[in-house]
């Protein structure tokens, strides 16, 4: 039986791939241990063997691997994303997620064959926008930008030649992806060049008078009373002031899911849901690989399983429905 | 060697139309600029208040001999935004420029092409997604803020080579991010679609501290952007003979074809970088300034020493 969704997982490390094939996953998103991926940390992400044994296992046990190529290339430099985009296509990846137009057209015109999707790093949010890349590029699936609710979702699935992939669980960028230099203006890395937001090599946490404070660069990104549990200071998810208002001026430290819209994801014509995470632990990875492959099991009669309390698992243990919802905006 | 372009970008903020229209007359009659972007980038809800006097604010640039461009939307998602993007690539009188993919859609679906301007919000970073802009038509592409000068000659090498322009953003708060959520609306507790306009309040944005009361950012409507402002007087020469054809100002509420002349006379040699930056710093900006991702430093930096070029 076809399942509604492709459940697209993330894995950080060739054990929590495995993991997640296990766990019921339909697709596996990785990544290159250099600034070719938009989650390059320390300790995470693929060699080429790895990356290669990854395909191997995966396609045994029925999964797919997409991989994620989706920084922009650098100047002067481009060699790096072309080696990257050579070998996915080399060890046979079943897509290839990236962003950057320059090499969206190296991929199409060097291997035309290797199926391409449009991460959301390239932010296209309108149907133009990704017809556009349709066109240029043969863009099989974008994963959209986290900027439209599930009406304009609905909408935009009926104006566009290709699948459509969501994110329904995990850590939440408020700004536009792809189009946001906070992090470097504050530490000099960006997702975009660097593969990094807020990269912990510029955090700092101090105690000061009773309070703990968490720093990023030369910037005070929040202050916790003792007993409040110190987050990790993403500049975006922090408290800041203005006029007459302290508080979490751009996003509280939520995090998605959309575990309750299944069955309106699946109305709006969405092809893949697409879980956060590449940093993610194991067990994580387990937990919530497996409890959205319960929901969506039983969307056969669109009544959504109950939930697991995931709760636990998110950051500042907050959840949101994110802009998926009107009122987000 | 043609001389170096100044040109004034898009005005971010919503100002009153009046102050709107004199600003502009302004500049027409007395800034020595090349080009003149227009247009609203931030939000299209906004476009509508300065519709009345654009065509004269047009025809006075345009009869000043300043090179008019339209600037179009940042973020484009919603029917009006889209509607708004595609009359203006439709009205043949203008250049544009692109801050959404979706505008270069619209422009290589038109039958005859469109020359245009790549904007600073649009993903340039290197030399092949350059070349790709100018088989599609682009004549000038102004960079993204985060580059260092190294990206920044390798792509003013490729520029050379293509016959395109490479355009600078060189003064001004410098915009980092965009959302789907108006955080403007947001700090007046008001909800995006019913928002009154509170970003018409702040003609430089909405300044945001950290918890130590020390200046960070800043706010304007969907856009975030950085406290500082960047000054790249100090490193003119340096990105001139990067090959480097035009420097963008962006609007703000103080002097700015003072702001324009102090650039003029750096470029044409006749004052000191250090001199023209002492006479900004005395123009009420009241922040401090920044030229940090030039010198592959974070961006908030502000360095004077040359050698530190990344």
């Amino acid at each position: 039986m076809k399942s509604p969704f492709e459940l697209v997982c993330p894995a950080g490390t060739p054990a929590a791939l495995r993991t997640a094939v296990k766990a019921g996953a339909d697709a596996v998103y990785v990544g290159l241990r250099d600034k070719t991926n938009a989650r390059n940390f320390p300790g995470l992400n693929f060699n080429r063997q790895e990356l290669d044994e990854a395909v191997s296992h995966a396609h045994e046990h029925g999964a797919k691997v997409l991989l994620a190529v989706n920084t922009f290339a650098r100047a002067g430099n481009t060699g790096l994303w072309h080696k990257a985009i050579d070998d996915a296509a080399r060890l046979k990846v079943d897509a290839l997620i990236i962003a950057d137009i320059g090499m969206a057209d190296y991929a199409a015109r060097t291997h035309p064959d290797l199926r391409l999707h449009l991460s959301v790093q390239a932010a296209a949010s309108s149907p133009e926008a990704i017809r556009f890349y349709v066109r240029e590029f043969g863009i099989r699936r974008v994963v959209l930008p986290r900027v439209l609710t599930v009406p304009e979702i609905t909408a935009l699935n009926k104006e566009i030649p290709c699948e459509t992939e969501v994110f329904v669980f995990g850590g939440l960028c408020v700004m536009a992806e792809g189009r946001c230099a906070l992090s470097s203006y504050v530490t000099g890395k960006s997702p975009n060049m660097n593969g990094a937001c807020s990269p912990a090599s510029h955090v700092a946490y101090k105690e000061e008078g009773g309070e703990m404070v968490s720093r990023l660069g030369d910037f005070t990104i929040n202050r916790f009373a003792s007993g409040e549990n110190a987050g990790y200071p993403t500049l975006c998810k922090g408290r800041f002031k203005t006029m007459d208002e302290t508080g979490y001026i751009f996003e509280e430290p939520t995090s998605l899911n959309a575990a309750e819209l299944l069955p309106e994801l699946l109305d709006a014509g969405v092809t893949a849901l697409k879980i956060e995470g590449r940093q993610r632990s194991r067990a994580y990875v387990r937990r919530v690989v497996e409890d959205f492959r319960r929901a969506i099991d039983s969307l056969e009669g669109h009544a959504a399983a109950p939930q697991d309390d995931l709760t636990s698992l998110s950051e500042g243990q907050m959840q949101t429905k994110g802009v998926y919802k009107k009122t987000w905006r | 060697m043609a001389l170096t372009k100044l040109t004034m970008g898009p005005n971010l903020f919503k100002w009153q139309p009046d102050d709107w229209r004199d600003f502009y007359f302004r500049l027409a009659d007395e800034a020595p600029l090349d080009c003149v972007y227009l247009g609203e980038v931030v939000c299209d809800k906004r476009s509508s208040f300065v519709l009345p006097y654009m065509d004269k604010v047009v025809e006075r640039l345009q009869n000043a001999g300043k090179e008019v461009v339209f600037s179009t939307l940042a973020l484009v998602m919603s029917k009006p935004d889209r509607k708004t993007v595609r009359s203006v690539i439709a009205d043949h009188k203008f250049s544009v420029e692109i801050n959404d993919i979706s505008a270069l859609a619209h422009l290589t679906e038109h039958p005859t092409g469109k020359p245009h301007v790549i904007g600073p919000m649009i993903n340039c970073y290197n030399e092949e997604t350059m070349g790709y802009f100018a088989l599609k038509g682009s004549k000038r592409i102004c960079l993204p803020v985060e580059l260092p000068l190294s990206a920044i000659k390798t792509l003013s090498e490729q520029a050379r080579k293509l016959d395109v322009e490479v355009e600078i953003l060189a003064f001004g708060r410098m915009p980092l991010a965009v959302s789907a959520r108006c955080y403007h609306a947001r700090v007046y507790k008001l909800s995006k679609d019913s928002c009154r306009f509170v970003c018409g309040e702040d003609p430089d944005g909405l300044s945001l501290q950290t918890l130590d009361d020390e200046d960070f950012l800043t706010i304007n409507g969907i856009q975030t952007m950085s406290h500082s402002i960047l000054n790249l007087l100090n490193d003119l020469d340096i990105l001139k003979e990067t090959g480097v054809g035009s420097f963008r100002l962006s609007p703000h509420s103080c002097d700015m074809v003072e702001v324009t002349r102090l650039f003029r006379s750096v470029l044409d040699q006749e004052i000191s970088p250090i001199k023209a930056s002492k006479q900004l710093a005395t123009m009420g900006l009241n922040a401090p300034f920044s030229n940090g991702y030039l010198h592959n430093e974070p961006g908030v930096s502000w360095t004077v020493n040359n050698s530190n070029y990344g």
